[in-house]
């Protein structure tokens, strides 16, 4: 029978895969080796955090979140925005655009695994996470936002897993996918994007007790500018790709990407310029942590210099990708891309969670510095999500190219005997 | 095909490397399980206890105060009382900006020496202004100084409260007679509590907290002042394991100018309803919906 055939070839595959994924070049070897050193760095770091205590870090309670939740949020932006190329590729055809929404569903596998990562080293007893899982533990849904971003962010994740495991597959057996096992999911897959962010985003718009989060341009933000890191990422992974496997990637994607970037960059500075309107004219309490991000507060000015840089990165880019150069020099586009992602990076991480904090709900001023702990845990945790992305787009384009098949390329798989005679029994 | 067993050969040491050298970086670890029982670990959340469970439970944790902080203490788990809604008032005239209270609470509830923890703050105000932007909290001269008034926060066991709405795994709620309470065996430390608590009220345990034998206070409740873990959030219970016995919190039996007011707001005829009846009354961030149970009052 076909379905038990699958549940005995389908783990072979994956092994195959895994196998597989630890054979390369000597670069390979290299780029590996460097990840493996900062994930070491990293996990210690964090054991002894666990031992010592979040003392570790530069948090307080007045700031309560720092660094690792800033790197979440950025990370379920990035997740969302990887998998917004299946719009072309899937509601408008574009042909050449369906074999990258494969590379964007593993980059939005690895960016969930990251800011899952962030969640755990955020956490005072992760060894009590069980009391997460629903039935076991007490989950408080549907009233907290959190239970709902820990639904949606792993729906997420197996969502893609399981497209670009089916697509995959179908590739190595040499079959044509059928659409009913991955068409819907791939659908469901954008909605499922925008959920992810927005529920990312009420999470702290929700709060009512403070006014920097508390307001409901958050979640179209947050969707502007998952629009524009996806997309930025895709177009500087794509050009690796093709240097380094050699497989041919037409310019088509890239050009649909940096189109859609054209739109949300601006998009993204416009809210932005809506939200510091609001702060100034009206001014009062909700002028205070906006004050404090840009300018600074009372002698307090631990962020300006960052949310400037974002400022620069952000304008910069824009600027750049509507220059006719952007479309004929690929180092200009590539600028771009780097300025477009350092300045999301640092806007809707540091410079989005730390103003929520500055000044705290009494009005204090406390600063937050994130410190070397912090800092080790964070690439660790970067480093980490880099291994799994290079791990998997590099045994995934080898099956979609047809370079890796079961029996040969593209034809049909003949059963071994054995596992006909254990399928029969 | 020679080449393709160096290759496995080389990859086996590889492997055994990196395994070796992720046991090496993880080492610290060893340390954290040693501190981690089973039992603690699997610990079921307080309402699921039943009171066998709870008496086993605290005689771990008295167990464990007396070997981590050499100290014979009595933990109980003092239950609400039927027909009693606690409520609290500070009479903003009088209070003169001592901290008085906030020593108390520090002593009273077993708070970390080293940061000096409490759960009461004190904003110094311009007069005339209720902005606590134009407030200070970290004043240190004679007081009262001239032209300015004390607003003492803690803990306004609101009744829609923000905390406990967004807690993902129910590790706070509110109690039968108001107090909004932690099970410290059963928080994770995401600390969403402590961003969403609109007053400040919340701690959060960065380190595992350091008093000295012979200053804990050995009267102790699981659900107020015990000794917390590491990693967990803690705020201001109204002292359920005195307030829950018939006493006082200990804030108000320190406050030298009677600024505060604690009682039944069930019981018509308590001090706390009179004060409710008779003054004009405020709460603070009124416009949030919180509906405390922490009132403000001025005389005249
Ligand atoms: S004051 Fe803060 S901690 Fe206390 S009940 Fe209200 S929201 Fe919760
Ligand atoms: S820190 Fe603890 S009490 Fe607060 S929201 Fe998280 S789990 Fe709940």
């Amino acid at each position: 029978m076909a379905a038990s055939r699958h549940v005995l070839d389908y783990p072979r595959f994956l092994g195959r895969l895994l196998w597989m994924s630890t054979d390369g070049s000597w670069r390979f070897y290299v780029w590996m080796t460097a990840l493996t050193a900062i994930c070491l760095v990293g996990a210690n770091a964090w054991a002894r955090q666990l031992v010592d205590g979040m003392a570790l870090t530069g948090m307080s309670d007045h700031v309560s979140w720092g660094l690792y939740v800033a790197n979440f949020t950025f990370g379920v932006g990035l997740a969302a925005g990887a998998v917004m190329m299946v719009i072309p590729a899937y509601l408008y055809h574009d042909h050449e655009m369906h074999d990258v929404t494969l590379v964007g569903e593993l980059l939005a596998v690895a960016a969930i695994a990251l800011s899952l990562l962030f969640i755990v080293v955020d956490m005072g007893h992760p060894e009590r996470a069980w009391h997460l899982i629903p039935g076991v533990g007490r989950f408080n849904w549907p009233v907290s936002m959190l239970t709902w971003d820990v639904v949606v962010l792993n729906g997420y994740l197996l969502l893609n897993l399981h497209v670009c495991g089916y697509l995959l597959y179908m590739r190595f057996l040499g079959q044509k996918p059928r659409k009913r096992w991955y068409l819907p999911f791939v659908f469901l897959s954008i909605f499922w994007a925008v959920s992810i962010h927005s529920v990312t985003a009420f999470l702290y718009s929700g709060l009512g007790g403070r006014p920097f989060w508390n307001s409901a341009l958050l979640a179209p933000r947050f969707i502007a500018s998952a629009f524009i890191t996806g997309p930025a990422f895709v177009i500087l992974l794509l050009q690796v790709i093709r240097r380094f496997t050699g497989l041919p990637i037409g310019e088509g994607p890239g050009r649909t990407l940096t189109s859609v970037m054209r739109v949300t960059v601006l998009l993204n500075l416009f809210m932005l310029g809506s939200e510091v309107f609001t702060a100034f004219y009206t001014g009062g309490a909700h002028a205070a942590p906006v004050q404090y991000l840009f300018f600074g507060l009372h002698g307090h000015h631990a962020l300006v210099p960052w949310i400037w840089t974002a400022v620069a990165c952000n304008v910069g880019s824009a600027v750049l990708l509507h220059l006719p150069a952007s479309r004929r020099h690929v180092t200009v586009l590539n600028v771009a891309c780097v300025l477009a992602f350092v300045g999301v990076w640092i806007e809707k991480g540091m410079g989005l969670i730390i103003p929520g904090f500055v000044p705290s709900t009494l009005h204090e001023l406390v600063e937050y510095v994130p410190t070397l702990t912090e800092w080790k845990i964070t690439a660790g945790i970067w480093a980490f999500g880099l291994m799994l992305l290079t791990v998997a787009v590099k045994v995934a384009l080898p099956v979609l190219s047809g370079q890796l098949a079961s029996h040969g390329a593209h034809e049909p798989v003949q059963r071994p005997p054995d596992v006909a005679r254990q399928s029969a029994a | 095909m020679n080449d393709v067993t160096r290759r496995t050969a080389l990859k086996g040491a590889g492997a055994t490397l990196g395994a070796a050298a992720f046991a090496h970086a993880l080492a610290p670890l060893t340390e954290w399980t040693e501190d981690l029982s089973l039992d603690a670990f699997l610990q079921r959340h307080y309402k699921e206890l039943t009171p066998s469970d709870m008496k086993a439970v605290l005689w771990r944790l008295q167990m464990d105060a007396k070997r981590e902080y050499g100290r014979d203490v009595t933990i109980q788990d003092l239950p609400p009382q039927e027909g009693v809604g606690f409520g609290y008032a500070l009479n903003l005239s009088i209070c003169i900006g001592c901290r008085k209270c906030v020593e108390a609470c520090h002593q009273e509830n077993n708070h970390d020496r080293r940061t000096g923890n409490s759960y009461i703050r004190v904003l110094e105000m311009e007069q005339g202004s209720l902005d606590m932007e134009r407030g200070n909290a970290d004043y240190d001269h004679a007081v009262p100084a001239p032209g300015k008034y004390y607003l003492p926060v803690q803990c306004q066991q609101c009744d829609n409260a923000p905390c406990v709405k967004v807690c993902p795994v129910q590790a706070t709620w509110k109690e039968q007679d108001g107090v909004v309470v932690v099970d410290y065996n059963w928080c994770i430390g995401c600390r969403y509590c402590e961003a969403a608590c609109p007053y400040h009220a919340r701690r959060f345990n960065w380190s595992k907290p350091e008093v000295p034998a012979d200053e804990i206070n050995p009267d102790q409740g699981y659900l107020s002042n015990r000794i917390r873990p590491q990693g967990v959030v803690e705020k201001c219970t109204f002292c359920l394991h005195r307030t829950r016995a018939g006493r006082l919190p200990a804030c108000l039996e320190a406050c030298p100018t009677g600024a505060r007011v604690f009682g039944n707001l069930l019981d018509p005829k308590s001090p706390i309803r009179w004060v409710l009846e008779n003054k004009r009354v405020f709460v603070l961030k009124e416009e949030l919906g919180t509906r405390p149970r922490f009132f403000y009052f001025f005389d005249k």
